[in-house]
């Protein structure tokens, strides 16, 4: 109560101080009226500014009465300088934006804890394991038999809960035609209830919901998807759709908070693990393991265990490995698991973008720094503009610290400011980039709350940056010597001093920020001007299903109607198209020996997709109808080139040996040129084409999904697609599309996260350069202003203009100079942190040294025009006289 | 006998025990009402006075209120609160503590 009215009277000062005057004289009155001298009255009272201060003093909060009076005198000298504290705050918040935005990011997809009971008791189950053909990785996908043993063997230590990557599928809640899509996730029965999550409506699964294969058709859907589709219809509890050809009905709609466990990713449907088909397989690991470990279990026990059953587990399985080489088996067989932390969830985003995030949190610090620098600057100018009055104020009695703390509120100012519009830059630009770094027809779906978290990080941010920058100028107007500093000769040196060594670290860190977008950049370029080995050109692929599975030759007849349509040029059958993710290996052996460690991929094809595709034959022929599968195969350069030694393959025969050991033979009839299969980075791999009209052996000879392949007549194929789409489903009944994208969307999407951190970084880069570059012109400028009599002095002894641009210059030409070594030795350093985000380019590339140095360089050229025309324009006669 | 300001640390005691009899005063009252009281002998300056009766509102065991006067003029009266009986109490009981103490001294010495 004392210390809020102490508080609430700092902010009615002039009120306060007139009642104390009353007060003071109606005392006075009453002596004068008890008959006291009036001038003895006034005597005895003593010096009443004095009592009053002391009263003030007592009924406020002191050093909050001296921050309210800096506050409102810090706030009238910016609005002395409007233009100059414009640009300040406005490259402060853009900045500020930055690094806020990156928080944002960085926090909802690594560090914010998932919304559920105890999230720091979650982990992850992973395996480093060396792949068959040797290369080792990470994986954190299971085959459920193998989860259920772990699941068992740990349940008195942590609870574990199987969770399929999330998936958009095509489902219905009426017929066919009204197929939709919706991320749908299988996840344990007990995960709901293990994670402490109690239903919005209806209600959630539990472990009794997950006991036998195919026998739960029952689905929870989340808050947001509930919301989204239904309008929170209370009546969606009992309604049912259709997916995969099983019927499930809804039960329940999860808690608000919470939308699954993969961030990037925002469930719509939950299905119990049981209802997955490959739940029982041994050989598909279709789901990530999470384990929820008890309070008190210590880690390591519990992964030794996990592990022996595992590797147990994996042991038992490759005795079917009978097509592998003894070599492939014994590296399979040297897997490890280890438990990651999950408390923020596990995801393939955030495997995906770690390291970029942290490259781009890096580079918006490194540009918010370079701003700080800037506005460092400008307060140090401004602050020898005002030294006489910071001077005049420790004449009258200002202490050190009051003026430390009148420059510091200043700088407050300008970083709140700052702050405040970079939080709104930062509410607009993070969704921005979320919305951008999935591709289009499958964005990723972040929680990006506004909350303490981000406020916090902000409010620090504001603090840290007011005394980055704001601290040098305080401590320095702080040192004022009133009495030079009046006389009007403080020593300029050391302020410029200070402004150069800043200007070097700017120059440093812009350098780095340039040649880290430089390397960024071209690794984009490169990736996206890669040969793919096929045109792409006006490629549409209809990636189409089927009720029922039918027979190839069926597709064929729909492949045939398409190729039949205006405005359509070519329409062939693939599998799926290129480059679209989905792979399919298998061992080879030739002349019966035992397989290589070399896997083969295959596609299946119609006859004319080559064609379609432009890949040129080398050899031989395409398929004809005539051919079968298996029978014939179209193999690429690289698969002649690793199985056949480089030999002519056609004409030769190659088995396909499966893990358990089956071995299919294949008659080559055609060689082509090597075409990116799975993706642009690394060597091209060995495929081979199989015929279309043999696959779907599973379904007897039926397939369910494939790929139309159309190559459209005009420019545009997206002109055709609508028209496409009801053609699909007017040639035969039962085929349907489920999604339409053009080839070249296909091939960009692998691209996506390197031109997100292209785009971002070449942005930054600017920002940097633009920032450094002001703040270049603003020192040159002021070092120019503050020597015009040192200048007029030697023009007026015969100086020329070049000696006198040169002086002007030289002193900064170092500066940047030695910044841009500074720079460039960071860059060579950093580079090493960053070389999996780079394709093709190397830091000691001469273009990717030169580029940033000769944009350093015409940067600084451009800042030092006007001051250098200002310096040479100077008339000794004006300055000389005026001083 | 000095009239000086020789109240040190008693002044808080002396304004709480006549605004307990008396209330609503105003501080030349109180100024006049310790020397009255006091015999001409006490004598509280308004320089501390002034501050003390700011602290003591501060601190919540005074409350000041402003009347306006017949004469038109504003004057700003003080009463105790519930908080300043218990620190009179208190203050009280620790005077009468330390003059007795301070007597056996007198006496033992």
């Amino acid at each position: 109560m004392s210390l809020w009215s102490r508080i609430a009277n700092v902010f009615r000062g002039d009120r306060l101080s007139r009642e104390i005057d009353e007060e003071f004289e109606a005392h006075i009155r009453e002596a004068i009226e008890r008959g006291r001298d009036p001038q003895e009255a006034r005597r005895a009272f003593g010096s009443r500014l004095r009592q009053r201060d002391e009263s003030r003093d007592i009924r406020v909060v002191a050093w909050l009465d001296s921050v309210r009076a800096d506050t409102v005198f810090g706030w009238r000298q910016l609005m002395k300088r409007k233009v100059t504290s414009g640009a300040a705050i406005l490259s402060l918040a853009l900045a500020i934006g930055a690094c806020t935005s990156a928080f944002r990011l960085i926090d909802a997809l690594l560090l914010r804890p998932l919304p559920v009971a105890a999230p720091e008791q979650l982990y992850a189950l992973w395996r480093h394991e060396i792949f068959f053909d040797g290369t080792p990785q990470t994986f954190d996908g299971w085959a459920y038999p193998a989860f259920r043993l772990m699941r068992a063997a740990v349940k008195d230590q942590a609870e574990l809960i199987a969770l399929s990557y999330a998936e958009r599928t095509d489902l219905t809640y009426g017929s066919d035609e009204e197929m939709e899509k919706a991320q749908v996730q299988y996840v344990s029965g007990w995960m709901f209830n293990s994670l402490g999550l109690r239903p919005a409506l209806g209600r959630l699964f539990t472990e009794r919901d997950d006991l036998t294969p195919g026998a739960h058709p029952y689905a929870v859907v989340s808050y947001d998807y509930w919301s989204r589709r239904f309008g929170k219809d209370p009546k969606v509890i009992g309604r049912t759709f259709r997916m995969d050809g099983s019927l499930f009905q809804i039960v329940g709609v999860a808690p608000d908070s919470f939308t699954g466990t993969e961030p990037g990713t925002m469930i719509d449907i939950f299905l119990p693990t049981m209802m997955n088909r490959s739940v029982e397989r041994a050989d598909s690991t279709w789901m990530r393991t999470i384990a929820r470990v008890k309070p008190g279990v210590a880690i390591e026990p519990v992964r030794d265990k996990l592990n022996a059953i595992s590797l147990a587990f994996e042991r038992e399985r490759a005795k079917t490995f009978t097509g592998m080489s003894k070599q492939s088996t014994d590296n399979w067989l040297k897997q490890a698991v280890f438990l990651e932390p999950a408390a923020a969830g596990v995801s393939g985003l955030q495997s995906d973008y770690r390291l970029s995030l942290a490259a781009l949190a890096v580079l918006v610090v490194l540009v918010l720094l370079i701003a700080c620098a800037n506005v460092a600057n400008l307060m140090t100018a401004q602050a020898s503009a005002r030294a006489r009055e910071m001077a005049l104020r420790v004449s009258i009695g200002a202490g050190r610290w009051r003026l430390v703390q009148l420059v510091l509120v200043e700088s407050g100012w300008l970083a709140f400011l700052a702050t405040v519009a970079g939080g709104l830059f930062a509410w607009w630009s993070a969704p921005f980039v979320v919305g951008r770094i999935n591709p289009a027809n499958n964005p990723a779906r972040l929680v990006l709350p506004a909350d303490w978290r981000v406020f916090g990080f902000g409010l620090a941010l504001a603090i840290s940056v007011t005394f980055l920058f704001g601290l040098a100028p305080a401590l320095r107007a702080s040192t004022v010597k009133p009495a030079s500093a009046l006389k009007g000769g403080d020593d300029p040196h050391s302020r410029r001093r200070l402004m150069h060594s800043l200007i070097a670290v700017q120059v440093a860190f812009c350098f780095l920020v340039l040649f880290v977008a430089g390397l960024l950049t071209a690794t984009f370029e490169r990736l996206s001007n890669l040969p793919t080995g096929f045109s792409s050109d006006r490629l549409l692929t209809l990636q189409s299903v089927t009720e029922r599975p039918q027979r190839p030759a069926v597709w064929e007849q729909v492949a045939e109607h398409l190729r039949a349509l205006p405005g359509v040029e070519t329409a062939v059958l693939a599998e799926v198209p290129l480059l679209s993710g989905y792979t399919s290996n298998n061992g080879v052996s030739v002349n019966g020996a035992p397989p290589n460690d070399v896997l083969a991929y295959f596609l299946a094809i119609s006859p004319g997709w080559l064609d379609a595709m432009k890949i040129p034959l080398l050899d031989g022929r395409d398929f004809t109808p005539g051919d079968t599968n298996p029978g014939a195969a179209i193999v690429s350069a690289a698969f002649a080139k690793e199985f056949f030694h480089g030999e002519n393959p056609v004409g030769k025969a190659f088995e396909e040996a499966s893990d358990d050991g089956k071995r299919t033979t294949f008659r080559v009839v055609g060689l082509v040129r090597d075409a990116r299969y799975r993706d642009l980075r690394g060597p091209m791999l060995p495929v081979a084409y199989l015929p279309f009209h043999g696959t779907g052996e599973a379904d007897f000879g039926r397939v369910g999904r494939a790929t139309f392949i159309v190559r459209t007549a005009g420019p545009n194929p997206f002109t055709v697609a609508p028209m496409l789409r009801r053609e699909v489903a007017r040639a035969h009944p039962g085929f349907r599309v489920s999604n339409i994208r053009t080839q070249s969307e296909i091939n960009e999407s692998q691209t996506v996260r390197e031109r997100l951190l292209a785009m971002l970084a070449l942005f930054f880069a600017v920002v940097a350069l633009v920032l450094a570059g002001v703040g270049l012109y603003g020192v040159l400028d002021y070092s120019v202003l503050q020597r015009r009599r040192e200048i007029a002095i030697r023009m007026a002894l015969g100086a020329k203009g070049a000696d006198v641009a040169w002086r002007v210059t030289a002193e900064i030409l170092s500066t940047v100079l030695v910044g841009a070594c500074t720079g460039l030795f960071f860059g060579l350093i950093s580079v090493r942190y960053i070389e999996s985000l780079l394709y093709q380019v190397k830091a000691t590339d001469v273009a990717m040294l030169a580029a940033p140095w000769l944009t350093v360089l015409v940067a600084t050229l451009l800042a030092a025009v006007p001051a250098v025309m200002r310096a040479v324009k100077i008339d000794p006669m004006v300055i000389l006289r005026a001083e | 006998m000095p009239k000086a300001d020789s109240l040190q640390g008693s002044l808080d005691l002396l304004v709480l025990k006549i605004l307990s009899r008396r209330p609503r005063l105003h501080g030349y009252a109180i100024m006049s009402a310790i020397q009255q009281m006091s015999g001409d002998v006490l004598r509280a300056e308004e320089g501390s006075l002034y501050p003390a009766l700011h602290r003591m509102e501060e601190s919540g065991w005074i409350h000041a209120e402003w009347i306006t006067k017949d004469t038109g003029r504003r004057a700003r009266l003080y009463t105790l609160t519930a908080a300043g009986k218990k620190q009179l109490a208190a203050e009280e009981s620790r005077w009468q503590a330390v003059t007795l103490a301070i007597n056996r001294v007198l006496r033992m010495a």
